[in-house]
C-alpha cells in the first residue's frame, strides 16, 4: 500500500524554547504570535519580539521546519496601523505564513505581499465550503483552518469540495463555541478572543478560600466553586458550573481536552493537509512531549494505516497533559448534525 | 432614524409566530427581518407560510428582509440558503457562506459576520453590501469609530433592545441542559419563549440558553442612548423579538418610536425576565471596578 502523501504537525510557540522545542521534536511547522496585542494568546509573558522572532525562523529553516504567525484578532479602527505594520513585519521577517481571521488584514495581505502565504485562521470560523470558496476566491487563500464543530464527516466533505489545503486541531484545549462567533468573554470581562486575544483572560481572575471551597471568579462573576479535595480548573467561562432548571451542571462544556490520536488514519484519509496543536500558552517542556507524541503516532499512521493503532505510550504521555484528565474526540465523532 | 424587529431568535410554536406577526403590521416599525438563524432544525413553518407573512408585512409599508443561519455546517443548510438567497429581495448575511452566494447583490451584513473595521466594511460593500449590522461585542463608541469609516450609502444598524445574541455551537444547550441528544431533541428549545435562563452558583443570572445559541440573561436596553446613536451616525435600532410572558412588546416598541420620535425620557415597561435590563455588556455596565 502507498504511503499517504506526507501531512504536516503544525505545533505551538508561544517563546523562542518553545519553539526550539517544537522544532528539536519533529514539527513540520510552528505557528507564533508577536507581541503586538493581535494575535489570539494574547497573554503576559508570552509571544515573540521581531528579533525573536526572526531567530525562530532562522532556527526552523535550517532544520527545514515553516514557520507562520498567527495575527487573528480583529482590529478595530484604532489598532489598523498596528496590524497592518504586524503583517509587513511577519512578511519581512521571512514568515511561511500569516494566519490571519479578519477580512480586511486578507486583502491588506493579498495586496501588499502576494508572495506571502495567507491561512485562514480558526477565528474566520469558516464551517463550510461556501464561505471557504470566499476567502479563496477573494483573498487567495492557500489554506484554511477548519473550527473545532464540525464532525469528521462533515471534514471530508469540505475537503471534497474545496482545493485549498484544510488544517485540523488535533490536540490540545477544546472551544465548544464556534471560534470567531463567541462573545462570551466580551460580556463577562470586556475581552474576547475577536477583540483583544484572550478569553476569560487571567488578570480578571480572582480565587477565594470560603469555608466551603476554592471560589472562582472572573471579574467578580462565580463561575465554579471548588471542594477543598476537588481539582481546581482554570475558570474559563463555558467550563463553569452553573445552575439550569434548578440543577447545578457543568452547562456549557466539560472540562476535557482534544484528541485525534484514534481518528488519524480517517482524518488522513479524508485528505487534510495538516494537523496542529493547540497551546501556544504551554511550557516548552509541554510543546516538546505533545510535538514527540504526535510525531510518532503521524509516522507510524503514515506508513500503515491499516494496521494503525494509537502508541500505548504516546498515549499515556497525552493523557497525562490534558486538561480535566479527560480526552474527548470533540465534535469529530459526534452522531448528529 | 429608522426601527427594524430582528429576526425571532426563538423557537415559538405557530400561533405565536401568526400572532407576533400579525400584530407586528400595525406596529410603527420600518423593517421586519424574518428567517431562522439559529437552528435548521427548526421548520414550525413552511415556506410559503413564511412567503405569506412577508407579503402581509410587505403590504403593511415595511422593509421586509430575510435573515440567513449564523452556524452553516451541512450540505442541507446551504442548499436552504441557496433557496433563501433565490426567493428573497435581500438577505441578511450572518456567515461569509451567504455573502458568496448572494454574489453582489444588495445584502445586509448580519451582526454574526466579523466586521471590526473601515476595511472590511469597504470591501463587503464593494460586494453589495448596504447595511451594516454591527457585532454585539462592540459598544456604542467601538460602533462610532468605525462608521467614521464606512463607504458612501452603507447604512448602520445597531441591536438596541433584546437579550444579546453572544456564542453559537455545534451542540445544542437547551437539549443538554434536559439530558437529551441533539438528534433527538424533541425540539426542547421551544419550551424556552425567551431562552432558558443560566444561573451562576450565587443565583446570578448570567447567560440564557437558545438552542445552540448563547445569549446574556440580561436584556440589552439602548433607549437612554438614542440620541448618542443618532449623533455616530446609526441610522437603524433593531428590537429583537420577545414574548408575552418578558415583556409586552408592543410597548417596547411604541417607547422606541417615542424616542426615535425625540421624546426625551421615553421608557419600555419592565422586563419580566431574570437579569433585567442592562444597557451593553455586563463588564461596561459594571464598571472596571469589579475584577
Amino acid at each position: 500500500m502507498p504511503e499517504q502523501p506526507r501531512v504536516e504537525l503544525v505545533c505551538p510557540a508561544g517563546t523562542l524554547p518553545a519553539l526550539h522545542a517544537a522544532v528539536d521534536n519533529g514539527a513540520d511547522a510552528v505557528y507564533l504570535g508577536l507581541r503586538d496585542g493581535l494575535n489570539a494568546r494574547n497573554f503576559p509573558g508570552l509571544n515573540f519580539s521581531l528579533a525573536d522572532a526572526r531567530r525562530g525562523i532562522e532556527y526552523a529553516h535550517e532544520r527545514h521546519a515553516r514557520v507562520f504567525v498567527a495575527l487573528n484578532v480583529y482590529p478595530q479602527p484604532n489598532r489598523w496601523p498596528a496590524a497592518t505594520a504586524a503583517v509587513d513585519a511577519a512578511a519581512g521577517a521571512g514568515a511561511d505564513a500569516v494566519i490571519l481571521a479578519d477580512p480586511g488584514l486578507l486583502a491588506y495581505a493579498a495586496e501588499r505581499h502576494p508572495g506571502l502565504n495567507r491561512h485562514l485562521s480558526v477565528q474566520a470560523s469558516a464551517s463550510n465550503w461556501r464561505a471557504l470558496e470566499f476567502y479563496q476566491q477573494r483573498f487567495g487563500v492557500r489554506r484554511a483552518v477548519l473550527p473545532r464543530v464540525l464532525s469528521l464527516a462533515q471534514v471530508r466533505r469540505v475537503i471534497e469540495r474545496v482545493s485549498m489545503e484544510i488544517e485540523v486541531f488535533g490536540f490540545g484545549s477544546l472551544c465548544i463555541m464556534v471560534e470567531g462567533r463567541c462573545a462570551l468573554s466580551a460580556h463577562v470581562t470586556g475581552e474576547s478572543p475577536n477583540t483583544h486575544g484572550v478569553c476569560s483572560p487571567a488578570h480578571a481572575v480572582r480565587w477565594q478560600e470560603r469555608p466551603t471551597g476554592r471560589q472562582a471568579r472572573l471579574s467578580g462573576v462565580l463561575i465554579d466553586e471548588f471542594a477543598p479535595h476537588e481539582p481546581a480548573g482554570y475558570p474559563t467561562l463555558c467550563k463553569g458550573r452553573f445552575e439550569a432548571l434548578g440543577a447545578l451542571m457543568h452547562a456549557l462544556e466539560e472540562p476535557a481536552s482534544l484528541s485525534v490520536l484514534e481518528l488519524l488514519p480517517q482524518l488522513l484519509a479524508a485528505g487534510v493537509s495538516a494537523i496542529k496543536v493547540e497551546g501556544r500558552q504551554r511550557s516548552p517542556a509541554y510543546v516538546a512531549q505533545v510535538t514527540r507524541a504526535l510525531r510518532v503516532a503521524l509516522d507510524s499512521c503514515r506508513r500503515d494505516p491499516g494496521n494503525y493503532r494509537p502508541p500505548a505510550a504516546c498515549g499515556a504521555a497525552l493523557e497525562r497533559l490534558a486538561e480535566g484528565r479527560t480526552h474527548t474526540l470533540g465534535a469529530y465523532n459526534r452522531p448528529w448534525q | 432614524m429608522k426601527l427594524s424587529v430582528g429576526p425571532l431568535l426563538y423557537h415559538w410554536s405557530r400561533p405565536q409566530v401568526f400572532a407576533f406577526y400579525r400584530e407586528l403590521a400595525s406596529q410603527p416599525v420600518d423593517c421586519v427581518y424574518l428567517g431562522e438563524v439559529v437552528c435548521s432544525k427548526r421548520r414550525e413553518l413552511g415556506r410559503a407560510e413564511w412567503a405569506a407573512i412577508a407579503r402581509e408585512l410587505t403590504a403593511a409599508g415595511k422593509e421586509v428582509i430575510v435573515s440567513t443561519l449564523a452556524l452553516m455546517e451541512a450540505e442541507s443548510e446551504l442548499a436552504a440558503l441557496a433557496r433563501i438567497v433565490a426567493d428573497a429581495v435581500t438577505i441578511e448575511a450572518n456567515d461569509m457562506a451567504a455573502v458568496q452566494l448572494a454574489g453582489g447583490r444588495p445584502f445586509v451584513i448580519g451582526p454574526h459576520l466579523n466586521v471590526y473595521n473601515g476595511k472590511t466594511l469597504r470591501l463587503l460593500a464593494a460586494l453589495g453590501a448596504r447595511r451594516w449590522v454591527a457585532p454585539l461585542e462592540l459598544d456604542p463608541a467601538a460602533v462610532g469609530a468605525l462608521l467614521a469609516e464606512r463607504p458612501e450609502g452603507l447604512e448602520s444598524e445597531v441591536f438596541a433592545y433584546g437579550r444579546m445574541p453572544l456564542a453559537f455551537s455545534a451542540r445544542c444547550f437547551s437539549a443538554r441542559v434536559r439530558r437529551r441528544n441533539k438528534d433527538d431533541c424533541g425540539f426542547v428549545c421551544g419550551e424556552d419563549h425567551d431562552g432558558l435562563t443560566l444561573y451562576t452558583r450565587e443565583r446570578e443570572p448570567l447567560f440564557a440558553l437558545n438552542g445552540i445559541q448563547v445569549q446574556s440573561a440580561q436584556v440589552r436596553n439602548l433607549i437612554g442612548v438614542v440620541d448618542a446613536l443618532r449623533h455616530s451616525g446609526v441610522e437603524i435600532v433593531r428590537l429583537s423579538p420577545h414574548s408575552p410572558a418578558a415583556v409586552p412588546f408592543t410597548a417596547v416598541i411604541e417607547a422606541f418610536a417615542a424616542a426615535i420620535g425625540g421624546e426625551g425620557g421615553a421608557q419600555c415597561p419592565p422586563s419580566a425576565l431574570p437579569g433585567g435590563y442592562c444597557s451593553g455588556l455586563l463588564r461596561a455596565e459594571r464598571g472596571s471596578g469589579s475584577a
